[in-house]
């Protein structure tokens, strides 16, 4: 197709991608830099009789020209990478200086707001990627077995976690789990406590988001799955059990080797996924111990007083430099394989 | 695997066959359930004396005299203005999925019958796109709107969607067109056809299966999403999902836990149903972009 021809039938695409995906990267990335003003603040001479006082207060009409004038706020470089809420570099050497154990070094690091969100986020892609390849596999090669005549709604079954909202989805189990719930009332008369509820303690909380994270996810390993299932060779699997392989045998050399491209395709797939849990962070209120970096940059955005855009996007920006590294092995293969090809 | 020489033992398919009934016990349980309850009153779906009052009705029948009740779909509808949030659903839904297609489908033609190099890249840059978490464009997205005072209305969110929606629907349709032959477009050049027209009269006719595909993948965006219009609309214009949201509110408060349970429902139904006589088109457009490359 030659290039003028190609242009034409790009551009709308392409000019949406780059004005609704690429510039607001940029805007992060611009927003990262400033903060919000500081409120103006004016000293109010009040005398009566027994004599004068000082008082500070905020000059509202002020603040308000300053906002306006420079609505993006003041200029303050790598200031919010390093403060407190993301980076926290200066707390950190003081734990480091203060702390005597190592544990305890961590204990503290991990209680910052950042790195509490990076450690649920890892976590949750940490437990969550392999369990949702390995049930998805499972249920693909345990639905394979069964007959083609009732598969059908077996996999429409299967599929419903996957094709609604994580916010829907986490809500409906967390109406069941909650206290007050059909399991959760369940397990309360059978673990004989009648305090134990989802928000009482931090690992259960994890615990259940994590248990959300591969139910939800499971369905998309499975299609997948499912549908590499069916391209599998016959030939070779009928010689495997001719020579007496076992059936575990048969599907760690035969299958698996087959099925493997699609395998690291849906591990990247949902390790992407993954690496942006937010809604059912909101959806089971789990605000309170698990928090991810999704969830802190959409809390900066709904801040009831000022929208912290600064904060939010300097989180943002290293969400992007997250996913980056997660990126990073596919992009290198890629290109190593399209170099060789040429 | 259904092969001939493969013999299974009783024991296996047994197991086999457990499993699976497990595995969609747990898989569909949470929706049959919700739906059951979305017709009981919230003393009984949450409630606090016996779970087993969900299932006996207890309180639906003191307080309504009947074992079910719709009353928490009729306030929510009317009261809670769930008319208003379906319909902004549906007008998003339906301009997304068709401008989308139609910015889709070009983009994609090209890219698949492009030999030059910068299709390749174009492609890696729309993988990297798709990685994006939404919420750190909709940080770039909220101080830009609010300057140019678009924020908060339904065509902002549109656009936005439909941008947020191009690299999946382009890898999707690239691979569909990938697979439509080259000699079919090359013969209606060389008849004097224009590339437009090769497209329109000969590859799209052939193309309506993928088409129908990514639709429905942007349907599904459009239809789910939290993001992007919990964030860029204002309460007016809110969509279901967000609605959803807002019925749960902080403190749990007594009427608007079975709206949301109520509006659960409802908007999880008529996307059962699409996915249910769509089904295999669903599937085949989860696969095609993992067998075929």
């Amino acid at each position: 197709m030659p290039n003028k021809t190609f242009f034409w039938f790009f551009l709308p695409t392409g000019l949406a991608m780059i004005l609704f995906i690429g510039l607001p990267i940029i805007s992060t990335g611009i927003q990262s830099f400033y903060a919000q003003h500081d409120q103006i603040v004016k000293e109010v001479k009040k005398c009566d009789p027994f004599g004068c006082t000082v008082s500070i207060v905020v000059d509202q009409e002020a603040t308000s020209i300053l906002r306006d004038e420079k609505p993006l706020g003041k200029f303050n470089g790598f200031g919010t990478y390093i403060d407190r809420n993301h980076l926290a570099i200066e707390q950190i050497s003081d734990f480091w200086k203060e702390t005597d154990s190592f544990g305890e070094f961590i204990n503290q690091v991990t209680n910052l707001p950042f790195y509490k969100a990076l450690l649920f986020t890892l976590t949750y892609c940490l437990f969550v990627t392999p369990n949702v390849l390995l049930l998805g596999f499972i249920i693909a090669l345990s639905l394979n077995a069964i007959s083609r005549k009732i598969r059908g709604p077996l996999i429409f079954g299967t599929i419903l976690p996957m094709i609604v909202t994580p916010l829907v989805g986490s809500l409906v189990l967390f109406w069941m789990i909650d206290a007050e719930g059909i399991i959760g009332a369940n397990l309360q008369l059978m673990m004989e406590d009648p305090y134990l509820s989802l928000k009482s303690s931090r690992t259960l909380t994890w615990i259940t988001i994590i248990i959300y994270g591969i139910w939800h996810h499971s369905p998309f390993a499975f299609v997948v799955f499912y549908a590499a299932l069916q391209t599998v060779p016959q030939e070779p699997v009928e010689a495997a059990i001719i020579d007496g392989a076992s059936r575990y045998q048969r599907i760690r050399h035969i299958v698996l080797p087959h099925i493997y491209p699609v395998v690291t395709f849906v591990a990247l797939i949902s390790l992407m996924d993954n690496f942006r849990v937010f809604e059912p962070i909101i959806g089971f209120s789990a605000e309170g111990s698990a928090q991810s970096l999704s969830w802190l940059i959409y809390d900066n955005l709904v801040n009831e007083e000022v929208i912290l855009f600064g904060s939010a996007a300097a989180t943002s920006m290293m969400t992007i430099v997250g996913i980056a590294i997660l990126l990073a092995p596919v992009l290198i293969r890629t290109w190593k394989e399209f170099r060789t090809a040429r | 695997m259904e092969y001939g020489l493969d013999k299974r033992s009783n024991a296996l398919k047994t197991f086999n066959t457990t499993f699976i009934i497990i595995w969609l016990l747990i898989a569909c349980f949470p929706f049959i359930w919700t739906f059951w309850g979305s017709f009981k009153v919230r003393a009984d779906f949450f409630s606090r004396a016996d779970w087993w009052y969900a299932i006996s009705a207890f309180n639906t029948l003191l307080e309504t005299g009947g074992q079910f009740t719709s009353k928490a779909y009729s306030e929510a509808w009317t009261e809670g203005e769930f008319w208003k949030a379906s319909r902004n659903t549906i007008i998003v839904t339906v301009f997304v999925v068709s401008i989308s297609l139609f910015l889709g489908t070009l983009g994609a033609y090209a890219l698949s019958r492009s030999t030059e190099r910068y299709a390749f890249w174009i492609l890696i840059a729309a993988l990297i796109f798709r990685a994006m978490p939404h919420i750190t464009l909709v940080s770039g997205y909220l101080f830009p709107f609010f300057e140019l005072q678009i924020w908060g209305i339904l065509p902002t969110t549109i656009v936005v969607l439909v941008a947020i929606n191009q690299p999946f629907t382009l890898w999707l349709l690239y691979s569909f067109f990938k697979t439509v032959p080259k000699e079919l477009d090359e013969s209606a050049l060389i008849d004097g056809c224009s590339y437009f027209q090769a497209f329109r009269y000969i590859i799209m006719p052939v193309m309506w299966p993928g088409v129908i595909t990514a639709g429905l993948f942007s349907l599904m965006l459009a239809y789910n999403d939290f993001t992007v219009t919990a964030l860029l609309l204002n309460q007016e214009n809110h969509t279901m999902v967000p609605k959803i949201q807002s019925y749960l509110g902080t403190n749990q408060h007594e009427g608007n836990l079975m709206w949301a349970v109520s509006a659960v429902v409802s908007a999880t139904a008529p996307l059962f149903m699409l996915v249910m006589f769509f089904q295999r088109q669903v599937i085949s457009g989860l696969t095609t972009g993992a067998v075929k490359g």
